[in-house]
């Protein structure tokens, strides 16, 4: 019968940015023999590339790990940069910053909202069948992704690999009729996004809870916490960002040759559900009402509501960047401040033989980046934990537990709803897409 | 009904795939990024792979392959020669897969000591070998260069492919653009650029954004005439300059090996 099944399921996909990765689950008589997530790291070897390099040059490189996620990687490089050199952002930097990451999270939630988690839920393959059935839900996502990006385009250059945030600030500054421009684009989307909270009021999520710890950045101040703050966790950690390697204690296992992370217990989760349960009290007013209106409260423990957690996510950071916005507008840029760029060939910023920690937010989790560098400011030794890698210790934990409550059903719902687990996380756009060579031995 | 004919006008549509290599799937999205006019370029393709966006499947021959990223493991060899076999037309797309990019930097160091260094004494369990663009692997019929492309460029050459037109990137480098758009010459402000050895297309992206050029489309054919000017009337150290080449074309060094 069905409930004492036999499973031999593999799920393969190819090399991404943070490796590939393989889902390996054995039943047999209906006991789980093994359940497991193995992600092997991609063969770019970015660390390796960097040493040598000028520090100056490593927010150009480290972008390139990832172009879904480019300007966060830039910040949190730029982060480790400065503090290696000790270079202090002026508040002006620190405020186009976060602006930055907040068009980021809007960029990338939107994307994975819309464009991979919601054909699961409505049961097609891809949002291109969507075309004809959800016409107008594909062209409001398509609509939004560009408007974000259009606004990208504006303050950074470009959103795949900004062009003009670096070491010390921005080469290029927006103009007034810039910031307007920005403002006017934003403010279009509003209907759009009245839109998108209905739509995720309509999606229906699984039912599934595993207690795990949450780590995300925090703060002592009001601000829901992106670009800056300590490493803290869900059971009560607490770490300065240089420590950022005891709050991810990154080890091998036996049974794989990935990296895992573990903290407080056997695993965490770091991400858009993370950073709620942490610091869901310094949302925006109108994304406390979104979360609400969407039944989401902390400590919230079902990893399929990280998709939630990002429409949530996408309301705090729509209004947060047109405060910003508006408060830029009031108070004008002062257009001093633009950076020369360069790897500092003529020496205008002192250098130091130092080390410097990144920990930023980005819409996947925290990213770190840690350099060393020599008296000439070249790179000695780079580090880079990504979010995906954290998670992928807590989606095998997971898997564990939700893999008996499903045994029962037809095998397509198994793997539709693993699928669906591992796209919760948001590993990497094109991974999650990717789950698709799944063998059934029964 | 609808179905029905939605179903033959797909039939008669080109078929076209994406295919990403080593790299950071950038250059997709930009092709995600172009927003509603996505739609209109799907409507005279039928686009039957894209890994990013899409979990379909496709088991026959493609009228155009559309590759990004580079070469540099032994399996990924493998799959990019049975894409050509299967593949009418081949367009390689972005730096990683026309030059090399960025991951070409890996061929600056010895290739098991860069290995250890990232992944320590297991590093043979990850198979690498050095970074190579895909014209040193197969034929390639179109290129569309930049990291990431330059949308515009994209659909310009997607449509010459289907039309089977050739296209070409005229030999001139970023500044004949960057002096259009009449940008302050990075050399007057103390900082060497790599525009006037890089081929244009690009509408100097990066100098219109306060940033210099880091060459990221590759060489103009014959880079040597211009380089000699301009290091000699600034004075440049030829190490700094071929240093900053290799953020972008270290793979440069293997195109002698390939006889096409």
């Amino acid at each position: 019968m069905s409930t004492a099944k036999n499973l031999d399921l593999k799920v393969e996909y190819v090399t991404r940015v943070e490796g590939h990765g393989n889902i390996v689950v054995n039943v047999k008589d209906g006991k789980i023999e093994k359940c497991e997530f193995h992600v092997v790291e991609s063969p770019r070897l970015f660390e390796g590339m960097l040493r040598g390099r000028s520090i100056f040059e490593a927010q150009h490189i480290t972008s390139r790990i990832c172009g879904i996620c480019s300007c966060g990687h830039s910040l949190a490089s730029i982060q480790a940069a400065e503090e290696a050199l000790g270079v202090v952002p002026s508040a002006q930097t620190i405020k186009l910053r976060k602006l930055l990451l907040d068009y980021e999270f809007l960029d990338s939630h939107i994307l994975h909202v819309y464009l991979l988690a919601a054909p699961d839920i409505l049961g097609v393959p891809s949002f291109v069948p969507l075309i004809e059935t959800h016409n107008g839900v594909v062209r409001r996502a398509l609509r939004m992704k560009k408007a974000v990006n259009d606004v990208c385009d504006i303050l950074v250059g470009r959103h795949v690999h900004p062009i003009t945030a670096i070491v010390g600030g921005f080469t290029k500054l927006p103009r007034p009729r810039e910031i307007d421009t920005q403002l006017r684009i934003l403010e279009g989307m509003a209907g759009d996004m009245a839109e998108t909270l209905k739509l995720a009021n309509a999606l229906k999520f699984p039912d599934f809870n595993r207690e795990t710890e949450y780590v995300a950045l925090v703060s002592d101040d009001g601000e829901y916490p992106l670009l800056e703050g300590d490493i803290g966790s869900t059971d009560g950690k607490r770490f300065a960002r240089k420590d950022y390697k005891k709050a991810t204690n990154e080890f091998i296992d036996p049974r794989s040759s990935a990296k895992f992370t573990r903290l407080s217990r056997e695993s965490f989760f770091v991400g858009a559900l993370a950073r709620f349960n942490l610091n869901s009290a310094k949302l925006h007013a109108r994304a406390k009402a979104a979360a609400k209106e969407l039944g989401l409260k902390p400590v919230c423990h079902n990893p399929f509501l990280n998709t939630v957690a990002q429409v949530v996510e996408i309301v705090h950071c729509y209004h947060h960047a047109l405060e910003l916005l508006r408060d830029i507008k009031k108070n004008c840029l002062d257009y001093g401040q633009e950076v020369t760029v360069g790897a500092n060939e003529k020496g205008t910023v002192p250098v130091r033989a130092g080390s410097g920690v990144g920990a930023v937010e980005v819409p996947r989790g925290i990213l770190y980046h840690n350099y060393q560098t020599d008296a000439a400011g070249l790179i000695k030794h780079a580090d880079c934990i990504i979010p995906t890698n954290q998670n992928i210790n807590n989606i095998e934990y997971d898997f564990a537990k939700l893999l008996p409550e499903i045994i029962t059903l037809p095998k397509e719902a198994i793997r539709l709803r693993l699928e669906m687990l591992v796209r919760a996380y948001d590993p990497c756009i094109s991974c999650s897409a990717h789950y698709l060579d799944v063998e059934f031995v029964d | 009904m609808k179905t029905e004919n939605s179903a033959a006008r797909a039939a008669a549509r080109p078929k076209v795939a994406f295919f990403d290599f080593a790299c950071c799937e950038g250059c997709q999205l930009q092709v995600a990024n172009l927003g509603e006019a996505l739609l209109d370029v799907l409507g005279v393709i039928d686009v039957v792979e894209f890994r990013e966006v899409m979990s379909e499947k496709y088991d026959k021959d493609y009228d155009v392959a559309v590759i990004e990223g580079s070469i540099t493991d032994r399996h990924a060899e493998e799959r990019l020669k049975k894409i050509r076999a299967r593949s009418k037309v081949l367009i390689a797309y972005g730096s990683c897969a026309t030059i090399g990019g960025v991951n070409g930097m890996k061929n600056s160091f010895d290739l098991d000591e860069i290995r250890q260094s990232v992944y320590g004494k297991d590093f043979k369990l990850f198979d690498s070998t050095p970074t190579r663009p895909i014209h040193q692997v197969v034929k390639v019929d179109y290129t569309v260069n930049g990291c990431p492309i330059y949308p515009p460029e994209l659909v310009e050459v997607l449509k010459c492919a289907l039309r089977g037109l050739p296209y070409t990137v005229p030999d001139n480098p970023v500044c004949s653009e960057c002096k259009l758009n009449e940008n302050v010459c990075m050399y007057e402000r103390g900082v060497s650029c790599l525009g006037p050895w890089t081929k244009a297309g690009c509408n100097s992206w990066c100098v219109n954004n306060g940033n210099i050029c880091y060459g990221c489309r590759g060489e103009v054919k014959n880079p040597s005439g211009n380089a000699l000017e301009v290091i000699g009337r600034y004075n440049l150290k030829p190490e700094l300059i071929k240093s900053k080449f290799d953020m972008y074309n270290k793979c440069k060094e293997g195109d002698k090996d390939v006889n096409r």
